[in-house]
Formats: C-alpha cells, structure tokens, sequence
C-alpha cells in the first residue's frame, strides 16, 4: 500500500513534466494541424540552456538557489521561445499552404539539426548537474517501506499548477487566446476577419516552446542528468498523452500527461522497467485504435 | 416502358440522430423502378443526409433501407458498409462537392470505377500480373466502355488530360459518367445541377431521361434547381426540417401549401396554423 | 517565368530597412547561440560540470547572422527564391525530353559500375549500400506514394526481414535463396497484423502509430535476449555463396572453379548484382502493378478514400495490399541485409532508417520511381561526401532535408504519367496530384 502510493507521488511529478510538453503539442496541432515533430527537441534545447544558465549565474556568484532559479526559469523561458519561434518561421511557416507530408519531413528535419545542433555544441555525453532541492517530507510509513515526498515533487506540481492556471486564463480571457481559439476552428475565416493569423501561430509556437522549456528545467532537477537524446522518447511520450487526453484539448493534454506519467511509473514498479517505454509506445497505440480523439476530445464526423 | 412492378428503393422510418440532433425524422417513401425520384427542401432539410444513410456513408439510428433488384434479391441498406452498397446492391453516387480523381486522367477515373469486375478477371492481380489474355480481353472492354460513357458525356476528346483541368459543368459530367460505369441499378445524384447555366442545365435533363429510357437505371436526385425537378421528376419527396412534408408527383407539389410555407416562408400570424398543419 | 520583383523604395531607405533586418537577425543569433555554442559544458576533473568560453565562435554566428540578415533585407523581405524559376524554359524542355534517355544511361552506368570499379571495395560498397536505400525507397513508394499512406516505422519490416534470415539461416541452415522469400512474406505477415487495426486512422495518425510500431519492435529486438540476442544482436551468419559454391580461396571455392585468381571482390561484385536484381525486381512489379486495377485503386486512394469507397472499392483490403507489398520488399531487403553484413543489432534499425527512407521518397516526388532513385543516389552520395566531418554530416543531413522541402515540397520529380491512356500519353502537373490523407 505504501509503495503503491510512493508510486502514485513519483508518476504524478513525471507525469506533470509531460503533461507540460503535451500542451505544446496540442496546441500547435489544434491551430496548424500539423505535429510538431521537434517539439520533442525543444524540450531537450530548454533543458540545456537551463543547466548552461544555472552553471553561469553560479559563475558569476549567483549561488542562491530561489534566485537562481528563478533567473534561470525567465532565462531558459525567454530563450526556448526564441527557438521555437525560429523553428516555426524557418521551418513550418512557408509550408504552411503545401500539402501534408512536407511540414513532417522538414520537422523530422528540424529535429535532426536540433539534436544534433546540441550534440556538436555540447558534446555526446551525459550532462550532470548535482541536486539543487534537497529534502522532503515523510508523509506516512509503515514497518517497510515509507511514503515520501520530496521538495523537487512538490515544486515541480506547484509550478505546473501555477501555470495551468496562467495559461488557462490566456486561451479563455485575453485577446491572443480568443485569437487562438479563432484560428484554432477556421484558419481563413479568422484572418479575413482581422486577426494576425501568422502573429497567432508564431505565438502559439512561443507560448508552447515556453512551457516546454519549463519542462525541461524541471527534468534537469528532477533526474539530474540530460544528454541531447532526451527530446526523442520524451516527445513521442508526450505526443502520446497529448492523442490521450484528445488532441486539441488543454486540459485534455495535463490529464494525458499525468495518465502516461502514472502508467511508466507503476509499469516499471510492477512489471519490468526495460520495457517501460514499450508500455508507453503500447498506449499510444491502443488509445489510436479504440478511442482516436482521445479522453477530452471532440468525435469528428466527416462530411460526405 | 415496361419496368417490372414493385418499386426498387423502400425506405422506412428513417432516423438519423447526431448526439443531440435530430438530422431525419421518421422519413418514409418509396422509389419507383424505372423512374426518377426527386428528393426536395430546403437547405438543411436533411437531403444529403438520406443519402448518406442510402449509401452507407451514415449508419441510421432508426429504419429500414431495402434495395429491390428486378427478380433478384433485396439488400437490406441500412446494415451494409458504403462500399459493398455500391458493390452488390449496385447503387451508384455522385457527391455534392464533386469528388474526382483530380491526378488521374479521365479514363483512369472511369476505370477505377469498374475495380471489381477487373479485379476479378486479373484474378486478383496474379493472372493480371503475369499477363494473362483474359485479363487484357478485360481491360480492353472496360476501356472500351469508358470510351462510351467519354463520348456520351462529350468528354473524348479530353480522355487524357487530368480530371483536375476539367471546368466545372465537365467534372460534373464526369462524376456521372464514373458513377454509370459501375452499371448501377440506383443512381442517387446530389445536386447534379449546381453551378450549371441553363444550356448546361438542360443538357443535363436530356442525359438524365436518357439514361432512364436506355439503361433503365432507377435515378434519385437531390436538386434545387426547379426546372430540373419539375421537367424531369416523375415523382417528388419534399423534406424539411428532417421530416416529409409531401410526396407526389410534379404538377402536385408545386401547389401544395406547406410545400410553399417550407420554401418561401409564412406571414407571422399564419405561423401557428401553417405549423400545426405541417405537424411540427 | 517570373523573377522576384525588385523594390521600388529609394536607396537610402533600402539600406535602413536592410540595416535594422540585419541588427534584428543579429540579436536573434545572439539570442539563441549565446548559451549553446558561447559556452561549453564539460565535466571536469571532480566530475562536476564545467563552463568554458566560446565567444569567439559566438562572434562569428552573430556577424554572420547579421550579414545574412542585411543581404536579405535588400533582396526583398519574406519571399523564397524559387531557383527553379530561373531555369530558362528551353533547358526545361530539354531536360523533360532527355529525361528517358537519362534513365536508360544511368541504368546501364548501375550495370556496368562494379566491372569498372572492380578493384575499388570501397565505390562497391557504397553502390551495395545506395542500391539497398533504393530498394527500400521502391518499396516504401508503393505504401506512401502511391496509396498516399503515412508511414513513419517501415524500419519494422526492415527488421523483421533481417532478423528472419539471420534466426533461420543460423538455427535451421537454410540457404539465402530459400530464406528470402520466406522473409518476405514474414515482413508481408507482419504488415497486415500490423496494419489490420490502425489503417483506418488517418494523415499524421497513422504516421504516429507506425513510428510507434517501429519503435516497439526496435524495443522487443533489444530486450528480448533468448530470441534475438538482445543488443548484441545476431553474428556470424551465413555469407552468400554463388548457387552453392562458396566465395572462398578453397579448391571449391569461386575463384578455383572458375578459373580465376582469388579475391574477395568476386563476393562484393555477386552482392552487388543480388542487390540490383532484387530492386529491379521491386520496380517492375511496381510499375505492372501501376497498370493493373491494384496499382489504380492504391492511386485513387490517395487522390479520395471516399470517392473510392463509394465506387465498391473495399479501401481496407486495397490498404492491407499496398501496406504488406511494402512490407515483403522492405523484408526482402532486410535479408539482404543482413547477408551482407554478416552481422545484425538493433543499432541499425532506428527511426533514423525510417525517416531516411521516407525522405527519399518524399524528395524522389510521390510515386515517381526514377525520382525517387535519384533521390537515394543524392541523399545517400551527399552522405558519403561528407563522411569527414563526421560530427557535422548528421547536421547537414537535417538541414539538407528542410532546406530541399522549402524549395520543392512536391519532390524532385514534378509530373505524375499515367497509367493508362487511349491516345496520348500526358504528363500531370504534381500540384493536381493530391497527397492521401493516410
């Protein structure tokens, strides 16, 4: 009982991170319909130039964590964005109008030079960083085993709150998160009625780089060690969750997160850990075959 | 012209629900062997919406769809998928968007309609492969069938050019001449008259009623455009709002009052009367 | 054909404009390179992770940006060059005309190639490896280019192909020439299991899905020891022999049958030619299968699923076909693969395979067998060339890959032929040609 809800604090943080890159996800497929298949990649850039930020602050005398943190979010937050903006402008924007399989291969593309952009940059091997948040608290125990809760879990599910809370506020009361939704439902319709629609896009691919970025902070402090490889399988775990939760769906994309964070985590509690991706990849494809719009989404009739 | 009785299309109690909408009410009618059907109403009366039903593309909540061929069996539409509808019980479409094969040269369009039939003589692609002469005995009739339909449709001389480069009214034609080339005995046209000016118009009412007198093709028509419904209908279903409002023929419904109400509308004071009259 | 317009604004407003693009692209640059390449991270000797500087090599990115940026913005702002539009219409029509007569001297070239490069191991393998990627291309044409099928994990029935060789020929001994077939039609297995459930999703779905099966399968092969020797992989398995006769320097051997001086190249020459037969093989069953009701209904699925289905068309089956025949050739392929290393792992059955074989395809032009040969020739060529700067290629390889999409996202090969035609022969315009929705 003990270790099950152990489990249950470890795949709710995990669960969290993806569910954060799922909203990137979703929200530039529900605008642009395309997959973005780099998003994967710009996780990985967030996290790297989190740990490159941190190493510098803490060169130039900056050691207190709160604060450093805190800089290094703003940093790591401002400079993603500036990635995934270049990515949409450089990559996606002047396919926009092409026909289907040329976005997927320039972004298949795009996450080739982004991995390997970092691998060249940085280097093949691992990136450690020692623990930043230390301690935690025991919540209950029994003779066995006891169920703790460390500060990176809670700050991990505080921060993700925090902004699903601003973000949500974004897409339902602000004037860019109505234009999102407008573009979201009919592309054309919402430019001929002025909205900037290339502004909108660029925005949705900043805002979601953004918590992408966030993401990747908190995979850096939570595991303590990333490699330029990271984007790959935490993308397509994170598509996964996004398609679960029904893709086009904000909270639909939190919930899917969560949901795949919990499967890893009790799969590789309980069965075996080597196939733990398996169980994620498995999902995928099961939720595709027997429920494609996902837990929150919308049935697609087509029309004859 | 001799058309054996009973009619070939029995469509009864129809429904067809979207969640909390209701597209088609209890819709019955039948469709006359032989003859053409016309189906009638306003926009969003749930016109496409039958005939999607008819076709398989709509699984229907409720009703009954039997398909009758002359001396032969009858399908039961409503449990059949969309393409075995067009294969074994030879019903026949064309979609109100048109919908083409807008790579492909006009022929291959029409030869991608008779699939099956080659499919069969190629023995499933082997005898096809290895270049058996039964199956080019095959291919040549099926060209040379849709050399027919190309010349009937005024179409031959563009045999080669890609679908896509056609003008409106000919990809029109051409849907219709894909659409026979399967040898349908039901041939359920959506809005075949949109977009067509009045000569087009009128070519088209002459193809219709020819291909009723020479292939005894059974025809429903969803169409707006009156003159075409009235010259050529030999029987009429008017639909709005999901549910039937009149069934007859031509010179009948054009005097009907609800027929009237539905189209053009009522003054206010007349509405509660005209609606208790329709029933709704 | 038009050129980009020149701009009518005043010099001196020009340079302002071209001034502000350049400082913007500049701090851009800055923007995105001053962490990742202005710094180096590297564990240093307490393990701990070190900065050091890199400004120099900052400075020059954001200059270049800068330039960049300046020469852009007197060009003429958003508009992509279409080099192609430069291309005066008489090398055009030249080029279209000369097209057959390529083909026929690029094939004879294949042909003729490993007796000109006899001595040459390493142009010999190079061509073996070129001609598999083609095969390969052929095969994942018939699923994505002609029944415009998303398929992002054909790297699976690579796999499939190599480890069914590998398995049967180590454990029951049978022969190359026996194996192969049988590995076909295992990959073919595997690809109506694998498709029956997910072919009805659609576009991006199915891509997703496949990528997903690719990636199990990759996950199944390492972990999976007793069956196929986990990550390790599978070794020592049978070298082909010409009918029976080994290609060693033995009395029985190939050389001393034939009268001939040993040497190795003879089993380099033999798999070059096993390799060509099979992708011939693959493009002529292709090209027949074009012209039969198969090949036209896998085309007018990716021109309209709907319109399919509404002429008695049974799509899934039509799917299954065109998803196993691509399938068996990917497996084929596979086996051959594995003869010819001798040894196999799943290192070499990555999602980089996929995308790589997808590109090819994509950039070859949906469904254009010569364009998609040129492309694999291009692709895998221009991979070898630069096989120096072994950190980079990987790099160039990406950005070759969105570069080439941005300026011809229809493919290399702009025209769609018939597959049938009553009196002439007319070439389509690809922008008719639709791409298939999966």
């Amino acid at each position: 009982m003990e270790y099950f809800c152990q489990q249950l604090i470890n795949g709710l943080a995990l669960g969290s991170i993806y569910g954060l890159i799922a909203i990137g996800y979703t929200m530039v497929y529900g605008i642009v319909g395309m997959i973005n298949f780099a998003h994967g990649d710009i996780f990985m850039v967030g996290a790297f130039t989190a740990l490159i930020a941190f190493l510098l602050l803490v060169a130039i005398g900056i050691t207190a964590v709160p604060i450093a943190l805190f800089l290094v979010l703003l940093i790591a937050m401002a400079l993603t964005a500036l990635y995934g903006q270049m990515v949409e402008r450089i990559a996606y924007r002047p396919l926009r109008h092409s026909f289907r399989l040329s976005p997927l291969i320039s972004a298949i593309g795009m996450s080739i030079i982004l991995q390997n952009y970092v691998q060249v940059a940085q280097g093949a091997r691992v990136k450690p960083l020692p623990p930043l948040i230390h301690g935690g608290y025991t919540l209950f125990e029994s003779e066995t085993f006891a169920v703790q809760i460390s500060n990176i879990q809670i700050v991990i599910v505080f921060i993700t709150l925090a902004l699903m809370a601003v973000f949500s506020w974004l897409v339902a009361s602000t004037r860019l998160g109505r234009d999102m939704r407008a573009c979201e439902q009919d592309l054309k319709m919402a430019a001929l009625l002025g909205v900037d629609t290339d502004r909108t896009i660029s925005l949705t691919f900043v805002v979601g780089a953004a918590l992408a970025a966030v993401a990747g902070i908190m995979y850096l402090l939570y595991y303590g060690v990333i490699d330029f490889f990271i984007g790959f399988v935490a993308g397509i775990k994170a598509f996964t969750a996004a398609v679960l939760g029904g893709i086009g769906s904000l909270p639909g994309a939190m919930l899917g997160g969560l949901l795949i964070g919990l499967i890893e985590t009790f799969w590789s509690a309980y069965f075996s850990i080597e196939y733990k991706d398996v169980a994620a990849f498995s999902v995928l494809v099961v939720v595709l075959i027997f429920l494609p719009t996902g837990i929150l989404g919308r049935p697609e009739v087509e029309k004859v | 012209m001799n058309a054996p009785a009973g009619p070939i299309l029995e469509v009864d109690h129809l429904t067809m629900r979207f969640g909390g909408l209701l597209a088609v009410d209890d819709l019955s009618f039948a469709a006359s062997r032989g003859r053409i059907t016309a189906l009638i109403g306003p926009n969003g009366a749930g016109k496409t919406t039958v005939f999607n039903c008819i076709t398989g593309f709509y699984h229907p909540t409720v009703g009954m769809i039997r398909l009758h061929h002359a001396g032969g069996p009858t399908y039961l539409l409503e449990r059949l998928l969309d393409f075995r509808i067009a294969k074994l019980a030879k019903v026949a479409r064309t979609f109100q968007n048109i919908r083409l094969f807008p790579g492909m040269t006009l022929l291959e369009n029409l030869l991608v309609a008779q699939h099956n039939p080659l499919m069969t003589a190629s023995g499933f692609t082997f005898l096809g492969l290895l270049g058996f002469a039964s199956y080019r005995r095959s291919e040549q009739a099926a060209i040379d069938r849709a050399r027919y339909w190309l010349d009937r449709m005024a179409l031959l001389r563009r045999a080669d050019d890609p679908a896509g480069d056609l003008p409106y009214g000919e990809q029109r034609r051409l849907e219709i001449a894909r659409a026979m080339c399967t040898e349908p005995v039901l041939l359920c046209l959506d809005e075949p008259a949109a977009g067509l000016n009045a000569r087009e118009s009128a070519e088209l009412k002459e193809l219709l009623l020819a291909i009723r007198a020479e292939q005894q093709t059974s025809i429903l028509l969803i169409e707006h455009d009156m003159s075409v419904v009235m010259d050529i209908s030999d029987h009429v279903v008017v639909l709005d709002y999901g549910v039937k409002i009149f069934e007859g023929t031509a010179a009948d419904v054009r005097n009907d009052p609800k027929v009237i109400a539905a189209y053009l509308g009522v003054e206010d004071e007349e509405v509660e009367r005209v609606e208790a009259e329709v029933g709704l | 054909m038009a050129i980009a317009a020149e701009t009518q604004a005043k010099p001196a407003a020009d340079i302002a404009a071209a001034l502000k693009n350049g400082l913007l692209a500049a701090l851009a640059a800055f923007g995105l390179f001053s962490l990742l390449i202005g710094l180096r991270t590297d564990q240093g000797p307490t393990g701990a992770l070190e900065l050091t500087s890199r400004a120099t090599v900052l400075g020059v990115f954001v200059v270049i940006a800068f330039v960049g940026g300046f020469a852009r913005g007197l060009i003429g702002g958003e508009r992509t060059i279409d080099l192609a539009a430069y291309v005066p219409d008489e090398i055009r029509a030249f080029a279209a005309r000369t097209g057959r007569i390529l083909g026929f001297a690029l094939l004879a070239f294949v042909f003729a190639a490993p007796i000109l490069f006899f001595h040459n191991r390493y142009l010999l393998d190079l061509g073996i490896q070129i001609l598999t990627y083609v095969m390969l291309g052929w095969g994942l044409n018939i699923v994505v280019g002609l029944a415009g099928l998303l398929d992002l994990g054909y790297v699976a029935f690579y796999a499939v192909g190599a480890y069914s060789y590998a398995l049967l020929a180590q454990n029951f001994g049978w022969s190359f020439w026996l194996c192969l077939p049988v590995a076909g039609c295992l990959a073919a297995f595997w690809g109506v299991l694998l498709g029956f459930p997910v072919l009805r999703l659609r576009g991006d779905y199915l891509a997703i899905v496949t990528l997903a099966f690719g990636e199990i399968i990759r996950l199944v092969l390492i972990n999976w020891w007793s069956l196929t020797g986990g990550p390790n992989g599978v070794a020592g398995i049978p070298r082909p022999s010409f009918f029976g006769i080994p290609f060693n320097d033995e009395e029985n051997g190939f050389a001393a049958t034939f009268g001939l001086e040993y040497t190795p190249s003879y089993r380099v020459v033999f798999l070059y030619y096993v390799i060509l037969a099979l992708a011939l093989l693959t493009n002529w069953v292709t090209l027949r299968l074009r012209r039969l009701p198969i090949g036209r209904a896998w085309e007018a699925l990716r021109e309209d699923e709907i319109a399919c289905r509404s002429l008695g068309i049974n799509t899934t089956t039509t799917k299954l076909t065109a998803f196993a025949m691509g399938a068996m050739f990917g497996g084929i392929a596979g086996s051959f693969f594995a003869t010819r290393q001798g040894f196999i792992s799943p290192e070499s059955f990555t999602f980089s395979e996929s995308a790589l074989v997808l590109a090819i395809v994509v950039l070859g032009g949906m469904g254009s067998q010569l364009g998609v040969a040129i492309a694999a020739f291009a692709m895998l060529g221009g991979f070898e060339l630069f096989r120096e700067f072994e950190q980079y290629r990987m790099l160039v390889f990406g950005a070759a890959m969105v570069l080439i999409m941005i300026w011809r996202p229809r493919g290399l090969v702009a025209t769609r032929a018939p597959s049938a035609f009553l009196n002439k022969r007319k070439a389509a315009a690809v922008t008719l040609v639709k791409e298939g929705h999966g």
